[in-house]
């Protein structure tokens, strides 16, 4: 048993330790804490397994934004929850942890059963890289071969801020997100927010370039930037965009809909659509990626900034 | 159905599905960036292109041998994404753009973005168009994996629009709505996930061939047809539908009960059928059509005992699910393998049936809400003379959806019928007629109130313009006539069936459900009825007053079960169950 089983062990036992105290602790804001810690841990395993595309994207969503608007949505709740009658009986408890336990139990036979090496199309991504120019397979495979399905998933993000500003109240409406936020311009807060952000943009930029062959893209470094933006709205130096704006629309509707540009040139002038010309296909994809990078920081800010709260002229 | 031999090449007229999808997508992108003011007109450009994208489907598809494939990127699969359509799809597809036509114009007077407050327009005509891709992806998606994005779509475009109101209780319902799809999103994930590792495919064609009876395959489909039964709120797992169905805005709740349940209920078909069709079992299958007789039973008593109209469709509206799900086991042949296409024609009619005759019976009710200003059923007296043709719509909706000659319904249900007798599972041919007279007793409950004389006249508070009523009617005539379009090019439905929908012993078997739906609601439902005064009901009470006390105590017996399944432990131990249930008669049948 070398070093790095023991880590993989001492991994396994925390997650596994943090995942049922995130479960049992009563307290939301408790839960909330164990399980962003959770998610950072889980960003590790994905690590171990070489899945640093995944790790990235798991720690940015399930450790650093869920987290963020867990966090938010834990302090709203603080002043309700001492109010709250006692949950479930002990016998519906009891019998919801044994249904469970059995559902994962035959989940824990399943996976142990999955045939030993698994199919895979993973040799089949790299063999047609060449149809890209890139070299790294999950991005292949997100902008090229699966195509249809990243376009949708950024469609999906825009319904979800579609549903986020319907919860305004119609006065509210075209107006600002979210409170606006006051901190001290000499605290620490504010320190962090105009130290941070350039090396964030730089690290977020730069996630996105080295996406093409290594692991990293659209989404991950999306993830870095709409952190750098909440940090420098949390600490008060800008405000949230009104959602009336037209900038802000475009930007929204950037990644998707030039992704949907360049699939119908595709089939209007290409073989299919969503098929790119092998000459121009590296330059088509990343300026995609581009598009889609302002598209995905810009959603996940405002998704986490919330409905339109403030009129724009505040 | 014998799943299509792996199609490898786009076909002639394939770039239309491509089109079904990308068409009411860039009508989202459009009406979110050009904003308020002018969403209605990208959607009333959209909808008329999509409507004749989906005709052109119809039209084409025969002409291509039944099929039509569309590789995305020209990257074959297992690589790559096909998008396939068959007859079903076509179905589908076509009665998507009737039904969100005929909202479309029922809605343009509601959502009419007037000056500053254009929240609501703003969101549902998005939403509306993004329903509608949705739909369409589901129904062409040749891919687990694309199936799963189309069902995340679907959901994050459903939920909204029941809060659309802002009101409180329809934000709670919306919450509820939410959570519950996202449970049933994971679990349907998880499986596509055992599956790829199991074979390395996701393409429905391809994992047909490759599926055989490991137990992790059965694992995945017992996890993954949970999740779609979530969705689509099959008994006892319904906690959301009432709340949601009921709260949202009319034009909303015609889609949700038409359309969105349909998607989730499509790709468990999909699932069933043609990706393995030889591994459920019949127990599993039984057990499906076991929850759906459970679904009417509860749905239908408790729709009966409903004081608000807008409820007591959504209640018909969890039965009516129910009855989609009896087509599984009568599917089986002497094989053990999902084969019967007569049963599979039957269930896929009942689901487009009840998606015209629900949307147009809802949005009746709305007009009937905007009128009143309420939708209490006991307040609808002389309603029938006020806004006669909200009230007619109602009566066709509800006709077509009891099973009346030529309906859809009728058809689905003689289809059925016949399947039950071939396979001698008489048990169902007698929840498939009582599902007929439950539905009849809601229908004739609703038209024996709206239907009866007023001492007062009817003050409108709101307008009823006619657009609004002419969509209905045309949507519940839709409906009524189903029975008599040319289905065997597109289902595997016998073309001589319809032509029996006249004979003489058809009135016989009108009869049946049309006296024992009467006999029915005069038992189950408690509330006093405007005839409640006259000779001829006092003296009928007579006779039946201790039977129906009886029937009326067994009634509030089965509303308190439904409340109880409803409150959230339960319905997560019932998700717990289901999915442990499915797993045991799956891995016993193989």
């Amino acid at each position: 048993m070398n070093i790095a089983t023991v880590f993989e062990i001492a991994l396994a036992a925390v997650v596994l330790g943090l995942a049922i105290w995130t479960i049992a602790v009563p307290d939301t804001y408790s839960a909330t804490v164990g399980f962003i810690a959770y998610g950072l841990l889980v960003a590790l395993i994905w690590v171990r397994l070489d899945a640093v595309d995944v790790a990235l994207t798991e720690a940015a969503i399930g450790g650093g934004l869920g987290g963020v608007l867990l966090l938010g949505a834990a302090a709203r709740l603080r002043d309700t929850e001492a109010m709250t009658t006692e949950g479930p009986s002990l016998i519906v408890r009891l019998s919801a942890a044994i249904l469970s336990a059995s559902i994962a139990a035959a989940l824990a036979v399943t996976i142990l059963l999955l045939p030993d090496p698994a199919p895979t199309l993973a040799p089949a991504v790299v063999a047609n890289a060449g149809a890209t120019g890139m070299t790294n397979p999950v991005t292949n495979v997100l902008m090229a071969f699966r195509g249809m399905d990243t376009m949708l998933e950024k469609v999906v993000l825009l319904l979800a801020i579609v549903g986020v500003w319907s919860l305004a109240s119609d006065q509210a409406w075209g107006g600002r997100p979210g409170p606006r936020h006051q901190a001290d311009p000499n605290g620490v807060l504010a320190f962090l927010a105009r130290l941070l952000p350039p090396a964030g943009i730089v690290v977020g930029i730069y996630i996105l370039w080295t996406g093409a062959d290594h692991p990293g893209g659209a989404f991950q470094g999306g993830a870095v930037l709409a952190s750098m933006w909440l940090l420098v709205i949390m600490a008060g130096l800008v405000d949230t965009p009104p959602v009336r704006s037209r900038w802000l629309r475009l930007i929204l509707v950037a990644g998707p809909g030039l992704f949907l540009a360049v699939g119908l040139g595709g089939l209007c002038f290409g073989s299919a659509f969503l098929a790119y010309p092998v000459a121009f296909a590296k330059p088509l994809i990343l300026s995609i990626e581009v598009a889609m990078l302002l598209t995905i920081a810009t959603t996940l800010g405002l998704l986490l900034a919330g409905a339109p709260e403030r009129s724009a002229e505040r | 159905m014998l799943p299509p031999a792996p199609a490898l090449v786009t076909t002639a007229g394939g770039f239309l599905l491509v089109l079904s999808i990308v068409v009411p997508v860039a009508g989202v992108l459009l009406a979110f960036v050009l904003g308020e003011r002018y969403v209605r007109q990208v959607a009333s450009t959209v909808v008329p292109v999509g409507l004749a994208i989906a005709f052109a489907v119809l039209v084409l598809l025969p002409r291509s041998d039944g099929h039509l494939v569309y590789l995305l990127g020209a990257w074959p699969p297992p690589l790559g994404v096909a998008l396939r359509a068959d007859g079903l799809s076509a179905v589908m597809l076509a009665t998507t753009a009737v039904v969100i036509c005929a909202v479309a114009i029922f809605a343009a007077t509601d959502f009419r973005p007037q000056s500053v407050e254009a929240r609501a327009p703003f969101a549902f005509w998005i939403l509306l168009l993004a329903i509608w891709g949705a739909l369409n992806t589901i129904f062409i998606a040749g891919d687990l994996f694309t199936l799963y994005v189309a069902l995340e779509l679907l959901t994050f475009a459903a939920v909204p629009l029941v809060s659309l109101d802002g009101r409180a209780e329809t934000l709670r319902a919306a919450l509820r709505y939410l959570l519950f799809a996202l449970l049933g999103s994971v679990l349907y994930l998880m499986g596509t996930a055992l599956l790829y590792g199991l074979y390395g495919t996701l393409d429905i064609a391809l994992l047909s061939h490759r599926v055989n009876a490991d137990s992790g395959v059965l694992i995945a489909a017992a996890l993954m047809t949970t999740g779609l039964l979530a969705k689509t709120a099959l008994f006892p797992l319904h906690l959301w539908l009432p709340p949601a169905h009921a709260g949202a805005p009319a034009a909303a709740s015609a889609i949700l009960s038409a359309l969105v349940v349909k998607g989730s209920f499509f790709i468990l078909v999909r699932l069933w059928f043609d990706v393995m069709p030889g591994l459920p079992g019949l127990a599993a299958a039984q057990l499906l059509a076991a929850l759906g007789a459970g679904a009417i039973l509860f749905g239908s008593v408790v729709a009966l005992r409903q004081e608000r109209l807008k409820l007591l469709i959504a209640y018909s509206t969890l039965a009516q699910i129910g009855y989609l799900f009896l087509m599984f086991p009568l599917a089986f042949g002497a094989s053990g393998k999902l084969e019967s296409d007569q049963a599979l024609a039957g269930g896929l009619l009942q689901a487009v049936s009840h998606a015209t005759a629900k949307a147009a019976m809802f949005m009746a009710v709305g007009s009937i809400y905007a009128g009143l200003g309420h939708d209490r059923i006991t307040g609808l007296c002389g309603v029938a003379r006020a806004l006669p043709l909200s009230v007619l719509a109602f009566a066709i909706g509800g006709i077509a959806l009891m099973g009346v000659q030529p309906s859809g319904a009728s058809f689905a249900k003689e289809l059925l019928l016949q399947e039950t007798a071939r396979t001698g599972q008489w048990w169902w041919a007698i929840v498939l007629q009582a599902g007929g007279m439950f539905t009849t007793a809601y229908v004739v409950l609703v038209l024996s109130h709206a239907l009866a004389p007023s001492d007062q006249p009817i003050v409108l508070v709101g307008p009823a313009p006619l657009s609004r009523d002419l969509a209905a009617l045309v949507l519940a005539l839709c409906s009524l006539f189903l029975g008599l379009l040319p289905w065997d090019s597109y289902l595997p439905a016998p073309s001589d069936a319809a032509s029996k929908l006249f004979g003489i012993d058809a009135l016989s078997k009108l009869l049946l459900p049309v006296l024992g739906g009467a006999a029915l609601a005069i038992l189950l439902s408690p509330w006093p009825h405007p005839l409640g005064s006259s000779a001829a009901w006092k003296a009928l009470m007579r006779v039946v007053g201790p039977l129906r006390r009886g029937c009326l105590r067994f009634g509030s017996l089965i509303e308190r079960g439904d409340e109880v399944l409803r409150q959230w432990s339960a319905a997560g131990i019932s998700l717990l169950l289901v999915s442990l249930l499915l797993a045991a008669s799956m891995l016993a049948a193989n």
